[in-house]
């Protein structure tokens, strides 16, 4: 099969280098053909015409020849000098040729027949003398309101193309987008390898610049409706929705930066990759959530990119470090980007290209979008609903955690989301308000987590001066408390079980009191007892001694009356 | 604001000796730019040699230019038609492109019209 591809003749493509249009067409225009570029006034055909030419020039070694009816050369330089181009240069280098053709209907006046010979030997004779692979006719209708002869212009212009074709020159022609047909002149049935549509359109003051490849021979190209901008780069193609749903997926997570957060998220955060969404009314502390993710991202060394919508840097800063969150070192390191706009300013399309160009360029681990929800301001509801979720596919592919923030607005159901975006994200976080008790409390849950097991309980979320802090909400007999009605209930248990403690104590002590009493008293019978031994011992003694004191008084008795010695007898007889 | 006048003065001066002179007394500078020896060029070459001969003998200057030799001088003239005759004097400058099939467009457009009914009368 792929034999076979290889041995068919495949059609040749020249690049146009425009950023994103050669992904679209699979290379870029095809080479040696003519290419018809249509578009109303101001969508840029022009610029496309001469960024294709400059390119060429510039980064694939083809000099071109720029053929304008409009527009004088020295117009079309200062034009393409604010996109950065030294189209003065090119020329002076012989890689660029422009040739001005005038056509002034007021001093031609026609006179029998003619052909368009001339303008066919300005061109060859500017091809050769640089070597020209690449041309543009910018725009060719021009001509036919300078001449009359539409018979004589119409089979000159197919000479023209056809002899283009046949010096394998890789042609782009402008056209004026007509009433019910692409260009007003019919150049469309001229050129029929490849015809690329711009558009312009104005939908609520805001402004949004499309291409479509309408036709393209012989080869197999995006059919969709890309949106494009022109900024001091150039063109850029959004070839957004042409990527399919096969990118790979990472099992690495990362910290959400919440303390306590990420143990409801199977302990260790969300998925790298993987999108986040964070829905709540306003005032629940969704900036203050994606502030924290910012701060955690760039304390591991990578980087963050934070898209507001609604504050300015400073004012997030700001606001941020009055809840502990200092992300201002970030900021002056470098890890850490602020692009705040207004989501009227430009269009959606411009937003999403604009998104892409920054995040391509500073190639952040975690994009912040704070808020998605006002993004339809910028268009309409289905619109931001289609341009977040090419936002996300294109975060998802480059394995970049995208964090949105969506308000809910004030009476809605929690849990929608306007844009419709709960089926795409695989995280989603809810924030909302509790009232009672004369106060609002703040709660999280978790809606849902793919692919990791998350807790299905309610936190309070406490905003606090040191950052975020989730708090388990009371879980009690009277159901979830929550803010003071918690705090008031934990205080009571807290009374209850001191209380109880209190009277065990008090009993101790009783106890001890009786305790010492009893013992007090038996020392008091103990002291008695021994009183008495005392008194009973003192009486023993002094009967001894009163007996001793009789036989002495005896003996001495018995002595003076001489009887000494016969003394003992009698003594125990008395 | 004096420029402006001087500019003014020096048309007006243009027009009253455009008025003046008769187009026979004018001095005529044409050129024809031609694509090589196709049939329209030779008929265009042709017309208008025997047209100047017959109205503008002695004060013209006729000069045939083939483009595929001096493809230069077609950008720089800002020639895309062929052929192209080209009047840059007198004033004011023309083009006529085509084959100049049809004589009493060419006179005109030359400003010589009158001329040519003068002439038949």
């Amino acid at each position: 099969m792929a034999k076979a591809k290889h041995s068919l003749p495949v059609l040749k493509k020249a690049p146009t280098g425009i950023d994103g249009f050669d992904q679209i067409t699979n290379g870029g225009v095809p080479q040696g053909r003519p290419t018809l570029v249509c578009g109303s006034a101001g969508c840029g055909k022009s610029l496309f015409a001469a960024e294709f030419l400059i390119r060429g020039a510039t980064e694939y070694g083809e000099r071109g020849v720029l053929m304008t009816f409009e527009e004088t050369a020295d117009d079309i330089c200062k034009n393409v000098a604010s996109l950065g181009f030294d189209v003065d240069r090119l020329i002076a280098e012989k890689k660029l040729i422009i040739d001005y053709v005038k056509i002034d209907r007021n001093d031609i006046e026609e006179n029998g027949e003619y052909d368009l010979e001339g303008l066919f030997i300005r061109l060859g004779y500017a091809i050769q003398s640089i070597g020209a692979k690449r041309v543009v006719l910018d725009t060719l209708e021009t001509l036919f309101s300078g001449l009359s002869n539409q018979a004589v212009l119409r089979s000159e212009l197919r000479r023209l193309f056809y002899w283009l074709k046949e010096k394998g020159m890789t042609t782009v022609i402008t056209g004026e987008r007509g009433e019910g047909q692409l260009t007003r002149q019919g150049l469309e049935e001229y050129v029929s390898d490849c015809v690329i549509l711009l558009d312009h359109r104005v939908i609520g003051q805001i402004s949004t610049r499309r291409l479509r490849v309408v036709k393209y021979r012989g080869t197999t190209h995006g059919t969709n409706e890309y949106p494009f901008l022109i900024d001091e780069e150039g063109i850029s193609v959004l070839p957004i929705t042409a990527t399919s749903l096969d990118y790979e997926v990472s099992n690495e997570r990362v910290s959400s930066g919440v303390e306590g957060f990420d143990d409801l998220l199977g302990g260790e955060g969300y998925f790298r990759g993987s999108t986040v969404l964070l829905t709540g009314t306003s005032g629940t502390g969704k900036s203050s959530v994606a502030a924290q993710l910012a701060r955690a991202t760039c304390a591991r060394g990578e980087r963050c990119m934070y898209f507001s919508f609604e504050e300015s840097p400073a004012q997030i800063q700001r606001n941020m470090r009055s809840i502990g969150v200092d992300l201002a070192p970030y900021v002056k390191k470098g890890t850490l980007e602020f692009h705040s706009t207004r989501p009227t300013v430009f269009g959606l399309e411009m937003h999403l290209v604009r998104m892409h160009k920054l995040i391509e360029k500073f190639q952040p681990t975690v994009v912040i979008i704070d808020p998605v929800s006002n993004m339809q301001n910028a268009g309409t509801l289905e619109e931001s609903t289609n341009m977040l979720l090419r936002l996300v596919d294109y975060l998802r592919k480059n394995n970049i955690l995208g964090f949105m923030v969506s308000l809910t607005g004030g009476g809605k159901a929690l849990e929608v989301t306007d844009e419709g975006l709960s089926s795409i994200v695989d995280t989603w976080l809810l924030l909302r308000d509790v009232e009672s008790n004369g106060e609002r409390d703040r709660l999280l849950y978790i809606l849902k987590s793919r692919g990791m097991a998350h807790s299905n309980q309610v936190r309070e979320f406490l905003i606090t001066s040191r950052g975020i802090r989730l708090s388990e909400a009371y879980l009690g007999a009277e159901g979830v408390l929550t803010g003071s009605a918690r705090i008031n209930q934990e205080a009571r248990d807290a009374e209850r079980l001191r209380t109880a403690s209190e009277e065990l104590e008090r009993k101790k002590l009783a106890h001890e009191h009786r305790r010492r009493a009893t013992e007090a008293q038996i020392e008091a019978l103990r002291a008695e007892l021994a009183a008495e031994e005392e008194a009973l011992l003192r009486a023993v003694e002094s009967e001894r001694t009163r007996l001793e004191q009789i036989s002495i008084d005896r003996e001495a008795m018995s002595r003076s009356r001489g009887l000494a010695g016969k003394s003992t007898a009698p003594k125990s007889r008395r | 604001m004096r420029r402006e006048k001087e500019h003014h003065t020096s048309s007006t001066l243009a027009l009253e000796s455009m008025l003046r002179k008769a187009p026979s007394e004018q001095h005529y500078v044409l050129r024809l730019y031609v694509t090589g020896t196709t049939c329209r060029s030779a008929q265009a070459i042709e017309t208008i040699r025997s047209l100047c001969e017959d109205y503008l003998a002695g004060h013209y200057e006729l000069k045939v230019v083939d483009i595929y030799q001096e493809p230069a001088a077609a950008r720089a003239e800002q020639i895309i038609v062929a052929p192209t005759l080209v009047k840059s004097q007198p004033l004011p400058a023309r083009r006529l492109t085509g084959d100049l099939s049809d004589r009493e467009k060419i006179l005109a457009g030359l400003d010589l019209a009158n001329e040519s009914h003068e002439n038949e009368q």
